[in-house]
């Protein structure tokens, strides 16, 4: 997969298919984690259909863009992105949490193809993709390709995110490109009652790194703004992408409740509803995907 | 004394209440009586049940964040200064993450932290082999100081709350997540260091920790039905183990076996098979998590793949019993 193959239009329709997915997938598992999935479905449509090299029908390419999710619990938006994009058929999705699955509830690398690290407990996805990263930067010297990697902005009140943010500012892991997941929320309220992060821009420039802030919602911003970070040879970036927990669905949205909640049956109908008319464009009827 | 079981701890109808729902009420109940009390949280406080004593005592509640690392060492501190904290986070991530601050901080500090897991074992939802914490036992048994007790439903984790909250040592509370039966009753015993004979027999001693107990009771009543009489030990307290309640009961049954939603390396497994190996040589068979991760699934299915259901259990705990001569010392 390569950019530029779809439209913004384009792209903007898959975000909202993820989104039914999401919905759907997590209706029939009975748990799982709503806000988060929904909120980054823009960030996983632009990274999978158009900033990252890879190739869903050969996910061990060795001349592919990683993906290092760090806040696992995202795992919906995750599979689902991973479903529309090739990876595994969307029938598939249906599986999430079920005994047996390759959809672990929080996704396990040993069991699904294209996963890169067994992620759940937060704070451990920057220090490994700064490690990949140096290794690409310093010891197989393959410039072109990249490390991404998506955090929660409740997960950066771990202190493993520092000291591999301070890593990656000592080597200039120029190759390496996070985002934050900046929607306001973790499990126990706001950010700002839980644990203020602010000046956060501040703290990851004293870090050594490059910064930019975003709409997360905008296709057309976060591909710009990953096209930035690639073009930034000194420093390792860091795209703080403000978002709207639980983006697309109106009862989820801003409410921290919606963490770690799936809807049930009536809620998801509802949801799959709001999302097929989204901006008055009534899409049919039917299977979420 | 006979040990007073819920009169429907046998039946379908048993009340089920999750373990952590005990805790929470204990911890409230401990913060009443002792203002020292202090309750840390990383950023899970409804689902570790610590909101009960949050809502109480607003003013001795601290928020730390997403930080097990620091919530462990601001504990120790707040010990250092007089108070008795107790630490909330789901195991995995406290002791799972922090277990090098539990050790120098509060073990070889000896500071009168509570350390409590909750979400420990199997019994953690789909969430997977992540959020599935097996090897808390073995981690927290190892460190000196430290007590580790595993209470086996509700009631049981409400009392050992209050005296975890009074023991003046570092200590290990495990919870589950989710509801489990509730066998013992607001009267019967719990005291740190003791097991409790729950059943009296003479072909082999079960026993279990934690919510694996209930199983083994189920068990025993079944092959009771087959004719074998089964002594159910429930051992609460890992460390220190009641090492003279287990060893009177094997030498009566010379065959014993053990039960826990953990790893058996370094489990209760562990525990007493270094208490036989030393003591009393006796065979015994480990029932628990041999060197695998959980996975996700629907409880029933966890338990049934893992051979920990009462269905799983049965046949294996028959055929050790038939293919195991009873030993007895001297023979
Ligand atoms: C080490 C660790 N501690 C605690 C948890 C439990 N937990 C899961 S998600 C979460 C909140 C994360 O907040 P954020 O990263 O902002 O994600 P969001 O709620 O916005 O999806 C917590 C505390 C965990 N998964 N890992
Ligand atoms: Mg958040």
């Amino acid at each position: 997969m390569q950019g530029g193959q779809l439209t913004l239009t384009q792209l903007g329709q898959k975000a909202n298919e993820i989104r039914k997915s999401i919905i759907s997938m997590l209706e029939r598992a009975g748990s799982g984690h709503s806000a988060g999935s929904l909120g980054t479905a823009d960030i996983f449509t632009a990274l999978y259909f158009d900033i990252m090299n890879h190739r869903p029908e050969d996910p061990n390419w060795d001349g592919r863009d990683l993906l290092f999710l760090s806040n696992g619990h995202i795992a919906p938006v995750l599979y689902a992105t991973m479903a529309h994009t090739g990876y595994f058929p969307l029938e598939e999705l249906n599986t999430l949490r079920q005994f047996g699955s390759r959809l672990q509830g929080h996704p396990e690398r040993t069991r699904l193809p294209g996963i890169e690290q067994t992620s759940g407990p937060l704070g451990e996805g920057l220090g490994q993709a700064a490690g990949y990263a140096y290794a690409l930067q310093y010891l197989d010297n393959q410039p072109h390709r990249f490390v991404y990697t998506m955090m929660g902005d409740g997960e950066l009140d771990e202190g493993n995110i520092w000291e591999s943010a301070m890593f990656a500012g000592k080597y200039k892991l120029s190759q390496l490109i996070a985002f934050v997941d900046r929607n306001n929320i973790q499990i126990d309220g706001s950010t700002d009652d839980v644990m203020p992060l602010e000046d956060l821009r501040g703290k990851w420039e004293s870090f050594g790194w490059h910064v930019q802030e975003i709409d997360g919602h905008n296709i057309e911003s976060i591909i710009d703004a990953a096209s930035m970070a690639r073009a930034i040879t000194t420093k390792p970036s860091v795209i703080i992408a403000h978002t709207i927990p639980g983006k697309g669905v109106d009862f989820m949205e801003y409410d921290y409740k919606w963490h770690g909640m799936p809807p049930n049956h009536d809620q998801a109908k509802d949801a799959l509803k709001k999302l097929r008319t989204l901006d008055g464009k009534i899409n049919h009827e039917g299977e979420a995907w | 004394m006979t040990y007073p079981l819920a009169d429907n701890a046998y039946g379908d109808d048993v009340t089920l209440e999750p373990t952590r729902a005990g805790y929470g009420r204990g911890l409230r109940a401990a913060g009443e009586a002792n203002p020292a009390v202090v309750g840390l949280c990383a950023d899970l406080t409804e689902s570790t049940q610590m909101h009960l004593f949050k809502e109480a005592f607003p003013e001795r509640f601290i928020q730390i964040g997403i930080a097990e690392q620091n919530l462990i060492t601001v504990a120790s501190g707040l010990a250092h200064a007089g108070k008795i904290p107790f630490t909330s986070s789901y195991a995995a991530f406290s002791p799972g993450r922090s277990w090098e601050q539990i050790k120098t901080t509060v073990c070889l500090n000896e500071q009168p932290v509570k350390i409590i897991g909750s979400h420990a074992g199997l019994y953690t939802g789909a969430d997977g082999a992540t959020h599935q914490m097996l090897e808390d036992i073995a981690l927290m048994r190892v460190l000196p100081h430290m007590v580790v007790v595993v209470p086996g439903d509700s009631i049981e984790a409400e009392k050992a709350t209050r005296a975890i909250a009074e023991n003046g040592q570092p200590s290990y509370l495990r919870l589950a997540r989710e509801k489990t039966p509730v066998f013992s009753t607001e009267e019967s015993p719990f005291e740190i260091g003791k097991a409790y004979v729950l059943r009296e027999g003479y072909d082999v001693t079960l026993i279990g920790t934690g919510t694996m107990t209930h199983k083994l009771l189920l068990v025993a009543a079944k092959l009771a039905t087959e004719g074998l009489n089964a002594e159910v030990i429930h051992a609460p307290t890992i460390k220190p183990l009641d090492e003279a309640t287990i060893l009177d009961s094997v030498r009566k049954t010379g065959r014993v076996v053990t039960a826990e939603e953990a790893q058996i390396a370094g489990g209760l497994g562990g525990a007493v098979a270094e208490l036989l190996g030393e003591k009393l040589p006796t065979p015994l068979h480990r029932i628990g998590m041999r060197d695998h991760f959980g996975e996700s699934g629907a409880q029933a299915d966890l338990f049934d793949h893992f051979g920990l259901s009462p269905g799983k259990l049965t046949p294996s705990i028959k055929q050790f019993i038939d293919q195991t001569p009873k030993y007895h010392q001297g023979f």
